[in-house]
């Protein structure tokens, strides 16, 4: 084994090299939205009596527990932290896991990079475990920055460290779910995929539910972090035994030949050949998961409970209708944030392609550049339309078929996943923006989703001003369904839109390609 | 007739480095013309301006009769070009590629686009992440040869690929000369260039240094004399033009500036000739005096 081991240590320094931006910028990041919230909680509800009103009302609404969780213990700010920050965070870190393995392991490998290497004193599994050592590192120094964090604004420093340890357990796993993911297909596209996408379906099954489960500030269970590893040391030696067991290059789902001629017309038939499988990907995720969401709806009034001070909550929200639809509301507020980040992606393989080279001769034809550009925006702007049409359907169906009011229900339901549409776009926009007058600077677009996630999840319990929920395009989306619908906020979500695509395409026609 | 490409004192930076620094480039139609310089002269750097990828800081250049920035759409339907670092789409099969591109070009030759695969020896049916460098370069030549253009741009093209298939490239490059193609061709092989181009023109550090037929450019090179003469030689390390004489008793060694060539073989003749063997500067000797020399 040592054998197979040998120059890990020289591959970590040079994945740590590699990553010294983007690992300092994930755990500030984490660590400041955690010591920031308990820093807000504590002086917005300052006393038990505010903090178990705040819990109350967070019991209460059905759609907020069905988000993030039951609060397990209201009476502390430690507690409703942890419920607050727990899961998004545990899923966040999970991500930067998968990313930061695929970036050393399978994307080395297909860029040709790891051959280079693998050519030196260099075990066999040498670059499989830095890639995975990376993720832990970077996953302990987001739990310990978290726990520092958390102490520095006073919070008791055991259940800190817990809160930090719940966080590092989601990096763990996924590393090790990454580590496997990584033998499986030959590009590191589709193994990001298999790596995010399996797990996140089985929710309580996942390293997120265990996160939860570790119940920081609310009386701590270490040995779920046992379980965790033990999972994690399972599948990761899986991972290794089948790296073991497949070439360099190669994955274990062997490639077919393709056709000796091609149908490809033009750069929109290109670009729906490079993106056709991540648009229906999206799509038929969408599907289910709007499904599984309308299918839930109907049930949210049996969760809430009958107690006389919750139905007197239901009676001021509108009655059972009105918890119902603000269920929801929240939910396609989130699918659309999710549905952003499609977008972002979708614009950024103009980037990938230029990177890569692979501009450059389509470029060199009679194609312009701006018909090039559009090719791939084209993606962004339908590819958002067909994704929330296609959970609004879903959910619309489940939910009239549940309410047995599939008329009424399914265009209230497809039209409150629409409305998400322009947000998304403008997401699109500042991604082309970026593009266009910063190329080195696109992963930025990724940041600014951060920010709207952020500013949507928390800036409601941070009381923030208005004017600086106001930065965030989803703010400005109307909560449907059961609200009314008002058309100006979207013709302006548009209007910035096109007005960035037009500004991201103007940079892009003046500067240099490559 | 007009030149196909016509750039002077052409200005490229990025950020502080300066990657052409005045470099002029004359292509005239019809041409097979050589352009050689050492790794990270500019070489790559010219085309992508021609190509109007990049954007000159300074100076004039004109590809075909019009502005390689601006007029991109109406030039590139007349051209097209080989990179010299050839990357395909992963999960699209090489005969995909060559399609895809000749239509995006306006069209491609069938008939050619058979003859070139054969010649090439390229199975079309291979994803892009399965061909090796060499395929891959064989996938972008295939596009670029089989389609109806005026100028073929040509990164290193042959860079990868074995010498069978290097001779194929030349025969067709030949053919290309012949049918009144104009070709630009960026090469380090030198036996290559020597037996494809018209003209030549070597760049150094973002600058032409040199640029002219190869007998023009041989002309202003040394030729090596080894000589056996009647008795030893006097006075000889004085002429004009003799470099690095070496004397051992009547033989003679030396190099002589080829314009000087006359008047020392007079010389020569004069002592009185036994043998003489007399060696043109090699093609390598040319480049690497050039290569070599102080900025």
């Amino acid at each position: 084994m040592t054998q197979a081991l040998l120059g890990a240590g020289e591959l970590v320094k040079l994945d740590l090299r590699r990553d010294r931006i983007m690992i300092p910028v994930w755990v500030y990041a984490l660590t400041a939205t955690a010591a920031s919230t308990a820093y807000s909680f504590r002086h917005l509800y300052d006393t038990p009596q505010s903090r178990l009103e705040f819990a109350t009302a967070v019991a209460n609404n059905a759609s907020t527990r069905a988000m993030y969780g039951p609060v397990h213990d209201p009476s502390t700010i430690g507690g409703l932290t942890a419920w607050r920050l727990v899961t998004i965070g545990a899923t966040l870190v999970g991500v930067m896991s998968v990313l930061v393995v695929m970036r050393h392991t399978r994307a080395d490998e297909e860029a040709g990079r790891l051959e280079l290497i693998s050519a030196g004193v260099v075990g066999r599994h040498a670059a499989l475990a830095a890639g995975v050592l990376v993720a832990l590192i970077a996953s302990l120094a987001v739990g310990l920055g978290a726990a520092i964090g958390l102490i520095a604004v006073g919070m008791p420093t055991v259940g800190s460290l817990a809160f930090g340890l719940s966080w590092c357990t989601a990096g763990l796993f996924f590393a090790a779910v990454a580590a496997v993911a990584a033998q499986l297909s030959e590009s590191a596209r589709t193994a990001n995929a298999i790596a995010d996408v399996g797990p996140s379906w089985l929710s309580w099954a996942s390293p997120i539910g265990w996160a939860q489960q570790l119940r920081p500030f609310a009386g701590e269970r270490w040995w779920v972090f046992g379980v965790a590893v033990g999972a994690a040391a399972l599948i990761g030696w899986g991972g290794f035994a089948l790296a073991g067991r497949r070439d360099l290059g190669a994955g274990l789902l062997p490639p077919r030949p393709g056709p000796a001629r091609g149908e490809l017309h033009g750069p929109v038939a290109l670009a729906w050949r490079l993106q056709r499988g991540t648009l229906l990907g999206w799509t038929a995720g969408f599907a289910i998961y709007g499904v599984a969401i309308g299918g839930l709806a109907d049930g949210v009034t049996a969760i809430v409970g009958s107690s006389e001070s919750t139905r007197k909550i239901l009676e001021e929200m509108g009655g059972a209708k009105g918890i119902v639809d603000a269920f929801l509301a929240t939910a396609m507020g989130i699918l659309g944030l999710v549905v952003a980040g499609y977008a972002v992606q979708a614009v950024l393989r103009l980037r990938v392609e230029e990177t890569a080279l692979r501009a450059e001769p389509v470029l060199a034809t009679r194609v312009g550049r701006i018909r090039w550009a559009c090719s791939h925006v084209l993606f962004a702007v339908v590819g958002s339309v067909l994704i929330l049409a296609a959970a609004g359907l879903g959910a619309g169906l489940a939910h009239g078929l549940r309410s047995h009011d599939v008329g009424q229900q399914l265009p209230r339901v497809l039209g409150a996943a629409l409305v998400q549409v322009p947000a998304a776009w403008v997401l699109a926009g500042v991604t082309l923006v970026l593009f266009g007058l910063a190329p080195r600077f696109t992963a930025v677009a990724w940041g600014v989703l951060g920010g709207c996630l952020l500013l949507g999840q928390l800036g409601p319990v941070l009381k923030l001003a208005q004017w600086a929920m106001d930065i965030s395009p989803f703010t400005h989306v109307p909560k449907l369904p059961g609200s009314a619908l008002s058309v100006a906020p979207l013709v302006g979500l548009t209007a910035v839109a096109v007005v960035a695509a037009a500004v991201g395409l103007a940079g892009f026609r003046r500067r240099d390609v490559g | 007739m007009a030149a196909a490409i016509a750039i002077e004192d052409l200005v490229k930076t990025f950020g502080r480095t300066r990657a052409l620094d005045g470099l002029d480039l004359t292509v005239e139609t019809g041409e097979v013309h050589g352009f050689l310089g050492p790794n990270g002269a500019g070489k790559s750097t010219t085309i992508r301006i021609l190509l109007g990828l990049l954007r000159a800081d300074a100076g004039r250049a004109r590809l075909l009769g019009g502005d390689p920035w601006r007029d991109v759409a109406t030039l590139h339907r007349r051209l097209a070009y080989v990179p010299g670092d050839v990357t395909l789409w992963p999960n699209l099969s090489g005969g995909e590629v060559i399609d895809l591109l000749g239509r995006l070009r306006g069209g491609l030759n069938e008939q050619r686009r058979a003859d070139l695969l054969e010649r090439f020896d390229l199975d079309p049916t291979k994803k892009g992440r399965t061909y090796s460098k060499g395929n891959r370069q064989k996938v972008a030549l295939v596009a670029a040869l089989a389609a109806d253009v005026e100028l073929l741009i040509l990164d290193e093209p042959t860079s990868g690929l074995d010498p069978v298939v290097g001779e194929a490239f030349r025969e067709c490059i030949a053919e290309e000369r012949a049918s009144g193609r104009t070709v630009l061709l960026s090469s380090h092989i030198l036996s290559e260039v020597e037996a494809l181009c018209d003209r030549v023109s070597i760049i150094r550090a973002g600058r032409t240094v040199d640029s002219g037929t190869l007998t023009d450019l041989r002309h202003l090179t040394r030729t090596s004399i080894d000589a056996v003469l009647a008795a030893p030689p006097n006075g000889l390390a004085t002429l004009p033009g003799v470099h690095g004489l070496d004397v051992e008793g009547t033989r003679v060694r030396f190099q002589v500036d080829t314009a000087q060539l006359g008047g020392v073989l007079a010389e020569l003749t004069r002592i009185g000739v036994r043998s003489l063997v007399s060696q043109p500067p090699t093609l390598e000797e040319l480049f690497l005096r050039h290569y070599q020399a102080a900025p």
